[in-house]
């Protein structure tokens, strides 16, 4: 029995089988309607994450299975006290498989060695989720056609932002990737990852402003620039327009080039660009289901 | 000079920096032995200046020391059998700490749930940074 807890714990190898599924998935979905009839879903969430919840309902939903679950700790017994271990050991025994997000750190990990059915990690704190990252990976070789050979651009809250952090670790496994990181001083990527890039040779570059590096980019990846991260009001007046996507930056771009978002968006991609064939952030959101179904599968070992 | 006699069976950790001694009986769990330990503080040394040491007289296969390397790994341990040095010991970084070390990250899951055990895992050998197992916040605390 295997769980997901990062999405390094499948080799190269096995996301390509994951990702061939959840493409087949995309083109045939009449075939895996009835997939896991019979078979439940636990969504325990111990905070609210409306977007990650109903991609995984929605998945085990696509695939003919059921969903049972709680969607905040104040609705489950961790209210009364139960620990994650003693929790995952009674939902073990109404569920074939469970998607858990909580906001301690390491929380799904401890689920997943008490558990008897498989965990996936659907987020645990500011430490890692492995489902938005499988989405990206899948996002980008299905609108591209492969993991390689291209140079990304990463935008925003590059310190704290964990989607981001993920997503490197997840494409430094990859030939040919290239980074660029677009971020103000303040909130550049952790030194730990740099060095990490120095250590294995992978190129990246470091700069302040999105315009400049606009026509190099195949793939351009927002975050959003939360206000409260900047030391003074001074530098993020300053400095918030550079941080947002609108149709004049978007002329620099390739006509190629496709933006991606881990949602929710909020200023920093100008609404004016949601028509632009470019902007691929709501297909990623369908990805996320395609991928949610073929872990799903993947995890309970049904094969269509 | 205070004398101490020598042991028969057990170990002698030597060049303990000054006034970690005690701390690294805590962590050998010495105090849950039935055995003699001496503890020798602020001993002359040519190499420190002053140090520890530590000998406690013990069957040689009933104490671990792996948790030695993380604390200082310039300890000498010296085997004794017989009451003669037969082996000085190579530290070697352990793989896993469990118990002696406890997590700070507010966010990590042990800090909610006591009856976990805070464990940390070599996560690079030659930079010797340990991560926490569940939430990978480095280990900040040395001894």
């Amino acid at each position: 029995m295997r769980h997901l807890m990062s999405p390094l714990d499948f080799t190269v190898e096995e996301l390509e089988q994951l990702f061939d599924l959840a493409n087949d998935i995309e083109n045939n979905m009449d075939k895996y309607a009835h997939a896991c009839s019979g078979k439940k879903l636990a969504t325990c969430f111990y905070e609210p994450s409306t977007r990650t919840r109903l991609s995984f309902e929605s998945a085990m939903l696509n695939l003919g299975g059921s969903v049972i679950g709680f969607s905040d700790a104040g609705s489950s017994s961790a209210s009364k006290g139960e620990s994650v271990s003693d929790t995952i050991r009674v939902i073990s025994c109404f569920a074939d498989i469970c998607a858990m997000r909580h906001p301690k750190e390491g929380a799904p990990m401890v689920a997943a060695s008490r558990s008897a059915i498989p965990v996936i990690n659907a987020g645990d704190g500011g430490h890692q989720h492995p489902t938005q990252t499988l989405t990206d990976l899948l996002t980008i070789r299905s609108l591209k056609g492969s993991l390689g050979n291209f140079t990304i651009g990463l935008c925003g809250d590059l310190k704290f932002g964990r989607t981001v952090h993920s997503l490197i670790n997840a494409l430094v496994r990859y030939e040919g990737i290239r980074f660029i990181f677009i971020s103000p001083e303040e909130l550049k990527v952790p030194d730990y990852i740099t060095d990490m890039l120095k250590e294995k040779h992978i190129p990246y570059e470091e700069v302040i402003r999105l315009e400049e590096i606009m026509p190099r980019l195949d793939f351009l990846y927002m975050t959003r620039v939360q206000k409260e991260r900047f030391f003074n009001e001074e530098d993020y007046v300053r400095l918030k327009d550079f941080y947002i996507l609108n149709k004049e930056k978007m002329k620099l771009a390739k006509n190629d080039m496709l933006i991606l978002h881990p949602l929710p968006r909020v200023n920093e991609i100008s609404v004016e660009v949601d028509d632009d064939p470019r902007a691929a952030y709501f297909r990623q959101v369908q990805y996320g289901v395609y991928v949610r179904m073929a872990l799903i599968l993947s995890l309970l070992e049904i094969s269509v | 000079m205070l004398n101490v006699g020598k042991i028969e069976e057990g170990f002698v950790l030597d060049h303990i920096a000054a006034g970690k001694s005690l701390s690294i009986y805590h962590h050998l769990k010495l105090d849950k032995l039935d055995c003699t330990v001496a503890i020798i503080k602020n001993a002359r040394s040519n190499k420190m200046g002053k140090k520890d040491i530590l000998k406690v007289e013990c069957d040689i296969n009933t104490l671990s020391l792996d948790v030695l390397a993380f604390i200082d790994h310039n300890i000498t341990v010296n085997v004794i059998k017989d009451g003669k040095i037969v082996d000085k010991k190579e530290l070697t970084l352990p793989k896993e700490i469990r118990g002696v070390i406890k997590c700070r990250n507010p966010r990590c899951i042990t800090s909610i749930e006591q009856e976990l055990p805070h464990i940390f895992v070599l996560a690079d050998e030659k930079k010797e940074i340990y991560r926490c197992k569940y939430c990978e916040e480095k280990c900040r605390e040395r001894f």
